[in-house]
Order: C-alpha cells, then structure tokens, then sequence
C-alpha cells in the first residue's frame, strides 16, 4: 500500500506540475504583455489611451470576477476546441490559464506602477521612445517585483489545479478527492496535503529568493 | 543657446484651469550659468520642463541651439532631446543597473556600439571622480555620489545644454557646494550651458552668472546675479537675498534704542556696502568700491571714530562682495560730511538710526 501510495502520490504531483507550469508559461506570455499595455495606457504615462486601458480592465476584471469552478465549466466549448478535449490533464490547462492570464497582467500592472514615475521622465529627457522606456526601465526595475507576483500567481494556480482534478483534470487535488474522500483513505489525504504544503513552500521560497537577488534597492 | 517666447502653459481640469506659466520670454546664453529661483509652486519646475518638452508648453515657442523644440514630435523631439541633459533632486537612477550601466543607459538609448560605451562611459566617471565605484549600485551610493552618477549621465551624450532640477536641494550642506563647483567646472571645461532652477539663494549666490525670480508663474526681475543680489527691486527678491545677507542690529541695540534723527552726542549706525559688479566699468578698471580704503578715509579726513559692530566679505560667484555693520561717533557735521562723503564714492549704505 506505501509503495503503491508513493507511486500514485509521484504520478499525481506530476500532473500538477505539469498543468501548473504550463499554465503559468502560457499566462506570463499573455498577462505581461497585457499588464504593460494596461500600465502605459494609463493617463500620465508615456502612452496615455482612456478607450484601450478602460476596455482591458474590463475585460480583465470580467474574467477575475468568475468563480474559477464555474469559468472551467463555462468555457468547456472553447477547451475542446482548443486541446480536443474537456476532459484529462491538457485540458485543465486551458481554464488554469485563463484564469492566471488577467491576475498576472494585474501584478505586472501594480508592479510596473511602484516604479519612481521620476525614473521615467528621466528616460523620457534622454530621448528614449515608449519601447525603450519599457525594456529598458520598466522591465528591469520592476522585475523583481514581478517575480514575486508570479510566485503568488503561481500558487494560486496550484490551489485552482486542485480544483480542476475535481472536473477529471488529474493532479494531487483529483488524488485527494478520489482516494482521500471519496474512498476514506485518510492516509492518502494526509500524504496529499503535505506533498501540497511542501510544494507551495518550496515554491514560494524559491520566488522569495530570486526576488531578493534581482532586488539592487537594498544594500547587501 | 535657449529662446523661450511667450510661453504659456495652463493645466485644464475640471477643477478649474492653473495657470503654471504665464506668458514668459527669456533669453539664456551660449556658456552661461542661469539660475531660476522661486518657492515651490511658483512654475520654475514648469519653466524648465519647457524646455525640453517633458511638459508642452499650451502657447508660445521654445527654441534651442536654433531649433524650435515646440515644433518637434515623435522621434525628431527624442532626438532633440539628446542634446539637452537633465538632472534631477531625486537623482533619478535605475536601481536596477550599476554605477557604469547608469552612466551608459543615455548611450545605449542612442544605440553606441558597446565597446564605444564602455570607453566614453570610462571618461564621464574619471570626471565626476567615481571611477572607483562603477561596479556599485545607486543603493550603495551617498547621496552626493548619486548625484555625481547623475551629472556623468546627463553629459555622456556631449549635450549642449544642462537642465538641473533642484539638484541639491536634497543634499547636506557641504555636498551641495561639491556637487556645485562640479558643476562650475564642467560649465567652464565644457563650456556648457547651465539652466537651473532652486529655491536656494546659496546655489544661485555660488554659480549662477544670471538669474531669474519667479513668482505665480510670472518671472518677477531677471538680471545678473550681482545685480539682483546686491540691488534687489521685488520684495520677493530682497526675501530671497534676505536669506543669505540679513543684516541685524545687535541685540545690543534694540530698536526702542535707535532714533531715526540725529540728537546731541549721537552715534550714526549704518550699513556699508562694497560692491564689485563684474559687468560695471569701475570693477574691470579696479577702482571698485569694494576696493576703495573708505572707513580709513572718513576717519581720517572727519576725525571721527569708527567702530565695526559686524561685517562680512563674501563671494558672489568669484567677484567679492562685503558688507559692514559700523557705529560712527563724532559731532553733527562730522557724522553728515561722513555721509556726503560716502555718496560720492558710491559706497552702498542704509543708515539704520542714530543710538545714544
């Protein structure tokens, strides 16, 4: 039963590893640049547009306020033509990432926003266009910020993964559920939460770490 | 070197539009180190970023080195910009990038090649004496060090003209006057032209060859620093001038003591000023009042005793400026001829009464 136990508990963190880093993968690749566009869109930024910010953050928020339960139902159409399927461990990559997506371009957005606006009106007398205002300042001086949001974003990716195994998306919260209550097996419960408590540990102090090498504000 | 015509800028709010900048002409020259003094909220901050276009001015033309800056956009104003160095109170670096990055990230904004950078960005730190520090980041720096960082950022592009925004306001006292002959130096090797803008009479006392006051967005005088400090017209000016050179009475002398007209046995208190203005003729040919042996002379020539109750000499920029606060004891005519005396050789005195 341990052997068998530790073989399912290997195989279930690996499907949440999987969906987890995915997921994140594909919503850094959407959410930063949307966390920029809505950050210089703002009125007294380098490129002021009220309809383009307002239209994003609704859309942003829209999809924020939706109960991630409820979103990976709603858009199981989208999710089967995206993947082919609604059901299994690719599949919960699709809502995982939908809903990350709008939450990582909302911490590029604060984060991008506790930038000194003196360092950008630097940039600006020195002749530097928007593109180079972004990569160039904002990127790099808000990065470790960044990192830290992602880390939270991370996290919660693996809360709502657990969540996806409700609906046949595999992954520790599926092991959890199917052995662990559906079946009493308390033991699998136990060993679940505990691999769950390891890994969101170990996540959250390798961002923490990371955070603080790319942080040259405080003197080390 | 800078043309601003009739510049205006208003900010438009629901609130009720603020007029930052009333309509303002300046003229700054080629070399030159001109100095705008205002409190804060007075448009100076404005004015200066007229004039690089970081605020658009909402009227009037701004020109710089010949060229309209208030005509340019897009990637001509950037370009434009690249000839017009800035530095700031809050110095402004990316905490993010090294001493040397800092100092590169004008050069690489123009696309240098790097091994370029890395040689121009080498003599801009010989410079301002860091060249030391280069691998530290700003959060390691002193403040005077920063702004250091900042100076050898604003000049890596060869500009023309040098904005300082409040560039030592956030500075103790004896970095503000490092960070200050820094910047004389730089304008006298590079013979760059210096715009800046404070709200400290020291800084323009030390550096500045003109200099404007402003007020509510109006420029109130403008003039040679000499000029506005040792003859200040607006009471704003003389508030300013005030804060470096008051002139007290004694405690000694209260002021219940002091009569305004002469009475038996009265000893004369007055204030004397010697003057060198370096544009005046009699400064360049040295007879200068600050120069002339006067008290000895009204000693001498009234037989009349003088005593010096307090003085000072003191430079403004290089031309040396004293003031000297002096009893003068002798009879009536002693102490008018004494006077007469003084108004002809222009000696710059304000009689502040008559003491028992």
């Amino acid at each position: 039963m341990s052997d068998n136990l530790m073989e399912l508990l290997a195989a279930s963190l690996g499907e949440t590893l999987y969906m987890v880093v995915v997921a994140i993968a594909i919503a850094c690749l959407l959410g930063i640049p949307l966390g920029i566009i809505l950050t210089i869109t703002r009125k007294d930024h380098i490129l002021p547009n009220a309809p383009v910010h307002n239209i994003l953050g609704a859309i942003v928020n829209a999809i924020r306020s939706v109960p991630f339960i409820i979103l990976m139902v709603a858009i199981i159409p989208f999710t089967r033509l995206v993947v082919g399927s609604s059901i299994g461990t690719t599949a919960a990559i699709v809502p995982l990432t939908i809903t990350c997506a709008p939450f990582v371009a909302r911490i590029i957005e604060s984060s991008m926003l506790e930038i000194d606006p003196g360092v950008i009106e630097m940039a600006q007398s020195m002749g530097a266009s928007p593109w180079q205002i972004i990569w160039k300042v904002m990127l790099p001086e808000s990065l470790h910020s960044i990192f830290l949001g992602i880390t939270l974003a991370l996290i919660s990716l693996i809360g709502a993964s657990a969540m996806a195994g409700a609906l046949g998306g595999g992954g520790l919260g599926d092991l959890a559920i199917r052995y662990g209550y559906q079946r009493f097996q308390t033991d699998v419960m136990v060993a679940t939460v505990i691999v769950l408590i390891v890994l969101v540990q170990g996540v959250q102090s390798i961002g923490n770490t990371v955070s603080r090498k790319l942080n040259k504000n405080k003197i080390s | 070197m800078i043309q601003l015509v009739n510049v205006e800028k208003t900010y438009y709010s629901k609130a009720g539009n603020i007029e930052a900048l009333k309509k303002t002409n300046l003229e700054i020259r080629d070399g030159e180190i001109f100095g705008i003094i205002g409190l804060s909220g007075a448009g100076k901050s404005t004015l200066i970023r007229c004039i690089n276009m970081l605020e658009v001015p909402t009227g009037g033309q701004v020109f710089v080195d010949g060229q309209e800056m208030t005509a340019l956009s897009g990637a001509a104003l950037r370009k434009a910009r690249q000839n017009i160095g800035m530095i700031f109170q809050h110095f402004n670096l990316l905490a993010s990038r090294t001493v040397e990055e800092n100092v590169a990230f004008p050069l690489e904004i123009q696309g240098l090649p790097k091994d370029q950078i890395r040689v121009r960005v080498a003599e801009l730190l010989k410079l301002v004496q860091l060249d030391t520090r280069k691998d530290y980041y700003p959060s390691q720096l002193s403040g005077g060090q920063k702004q250091r960082v900042g100076i050898a950022r604003a000049l890596a592009s060869n500009p023309k003209v040098l904005l300082s925004d409040e560039a030592t306001s956030a500075l103790d006292p004896q970095t503000t006057q490092s960070i200050l002959a820094l910047l004389k130096d730089i304008n006298r090797k590079l013979n760059l032209t210096i715009v800046l803008i404070t709200h400290q009479m020291e800084v323009v006392k030390e550096i500045c060859d003109r200099v404007a006051v402003i007020e509510n967005g109006n420029i109130l005088e403008e003039g040679s620093m000499y000029r506005v400090f040792t003859n200040p017209q607006q009471d704003t000016t003389k508030e300013f001038v005030r804060t470096v050179n008051d002139i007290k009475l004694p405690p000694l002398f209260r002021k219940d003591r002091v009569k305004q007209s002469y009475f038996p046995g009265a000893k004369l208190i007055v204030n004397l000023e010697f003057l060198s203005d370096p544009d005046a003729p009699e400064t360049k040919d040295g007879t200068a009042d600050a120069y002339q042996p006067v008290v000895s002379t009204i000693i001498k020539k009234f037989g009349v005793d003088v005593n010096i109750l307090s003085g000072k000499v003191d430079y403004l920029k290089d031309a040396p400026y004293g003031t000297l606060l002096v009893e003068v004891i002798g009879g009536e005519d002693a102490i008018r001829q004494s006077l007469a005396y003084l108004e002809s050789v222009h000696v710059k005195r304000e009689v502040l009464g008559y003491v028992g």
